[in-house]
């Protein structure tokens, strides 16, 4: 008999993902945005990022990362909120934001997120929660790579990078 | 600053030397290298060497090498010698997958099922080459890892649900691992069974793993065209597990598939 253990990836509970652009050809900003979390009670809500605005240039990094202004007075266990820098693929622009509570990605959001042409917001609306979700579900069980990955991560995975490099996470 | 210094080490969880993402062959690649690293030009070398291949190979561009020598423009003497050896071994899998690989599966000239998983070989044994014993090369799905991830252990290659966008059916730990997925959730129905020229609809994708990227690649391509008839094959593979995924949500695997 064959015994096939697999290592199954548990559903993320209560992840969101907002499907909700499907029929938006250019840039997109705000509400409509997709945002994912680990659980409501971990997630700030939407605009509680202390991030500068969408198209704003972020805060360098050693301000954001090394001193927090509301490090002195937070606990060490209080969610961040990191911006990306809006990064420029030709498919779009994209520009996440990442929520960090200790070392976990606890929410993935996006600040900019257009696209091109008609079949990248058509890639987009499809890839855009796929992201998200990837991006919680291979922190949630530690995965270094995907097999079956899609088009638009270059954008996204830079834009996340770069919200880590200013998180301080290398 | 104490509190700030701890805060801060909580948010290093994975070290990583260097990473790279590159926009090639119509889809993304992503180099992971690790310690002890390598000079960073060789990592352009890899870039370029991808994009080579993409010039050379694309049938996308009507001015690539092999658009040319599909119809009829080029000779196989006038192009590099890569394109040969790219069909010769084309060639080789026809037979050994007893014609469900072809590179002309769909009647034009089309070795991409090889080409892919090839480069990201050869780029990956250009980083070893180089000094870096541990890194992971991602083209747009298909993996090679060598050595070790961040910290030691063996590298997680996570397998996307064809199904279920967003979800994991399955996790393959492993250092010097090939990973291939082939199917037709990403771009449709492209992958073509060359026997009667359909694409099979009973099977949603087929992971392989194995050691040598270019082969494994190719196999995934044979044993989702071989549709229902892909696991029996797969279980005479010397050297590979593999993974099905069928439309309807049916799962086989290997018996040591996630070992």
């Amino acid at each position: 008999m064959k015994r096939v253990i697999f290592s199954v990836v548990s559903t993320i509970v209560g992840l969101v993902a907002l499907l909700s652009f499907k029929s938006q050809n250019h840039a997109t900003v705000g509400a409509a945005l997709p945002s994912a979390g680990l659980g409501a009670s971990s997630s700030p809500a939407p605009g509680a990022s202390s991030s500068p605005a969408p198209g704003a240039n972020p805060a360098p990094a050693s301000s954001t990362a090394g001193e927090p202004s509301s490090a002195a007075s937070t606990p060490a266990s209080a969610s961040k909120t990191f911006d990306g820098s809006a990064v420029q693929t030709r498919y779009g622009t994209v520009q996440a934001a990442v929520t960090v509570l200790g070392s976990k990605i606890t929410n993935v959001s996006f600040l900019q997120l257009s696209a091109n042409d008609g079949r990248s917001a058509d890639i987009n609306s499809q890839a855009a929660p796929l992201l998200l979700q990837e991006t919680l579900s291979a922190q949630s069980s530690n995965i270094n790579t995907i097999s079956g990955a899609t088009f638009t991560s270059e954008g996204y995975l830079q834009s996340l990078q770069s919200a880590l490099d200013q998180a301080g996470i290398k | 600053m104490t509190q700030r210094s701890a805060t801060n080490i909580d948010l290093v969880p994975r070290p990583t030397t260097l990473r790279r993402v590159e926009h090639c062959m119509g889809t993304v690649f992503s180099i992971e290298i690790g310690a002890p690293g390598c000079d960073p030009l060789v990592v352009e070398d890899v870039i370029r060497w991808l994009h080579w291949v993409d010039a050379t190979f694309s049938t996308y561009q009507a001015d690539s090498q092999l658009s040319r020598l599909g119809r009829g423009e080029l000779g196989i003497d006038d192009c590099a010698p890569e394109v040969d050896e790219i069909l010769t071994r084309c060639q080789l899998l026809e037979t050994e997958t007893s014609g469900y690989f072809s590179a002309r599966a769909a009647g034009r000239l089309d070795p991409s099922g090889l080409v892919k998983g090839w480069a990201i070989q050869r780029a990956s044994d250009l980083l070893t080459a180089a000094g870096s014993a541990n890194h992971c090369v991602n083209g747009g799905g298909d993996v090679h890892c060598a050595g070790t991830a961040a910290g030691g252990g063996p590298w997680r290659v996570g397998i996307a649900d064809p199904l279920q966008r967003g979800q994991l059916v399955a996790v393959v730990a492993g250092s010097d691992i090939a990973v291939a997925t082939s199917g037709n959730a990403e771009r449709g129905a492209h992958i073509i069974n060359p026997h009667d020229r359909t694409s099979p609809i009973a099977i949603a994708s087929v992971t392989l793993v194995g050691h040598e990227l270019g082969a494994t690649d190719a196999y995934a391509t044979a044993a989702f065209a071989m549709g229902e008839d892909a696991t029996a094959w797969i279980d005479t593979l010397a050297g590979y597990r593999g993974l099905v995924v069928f439309a309807d949500g049916r799962q086989w695997a290997s018996a040591d598939f996630a070992r």
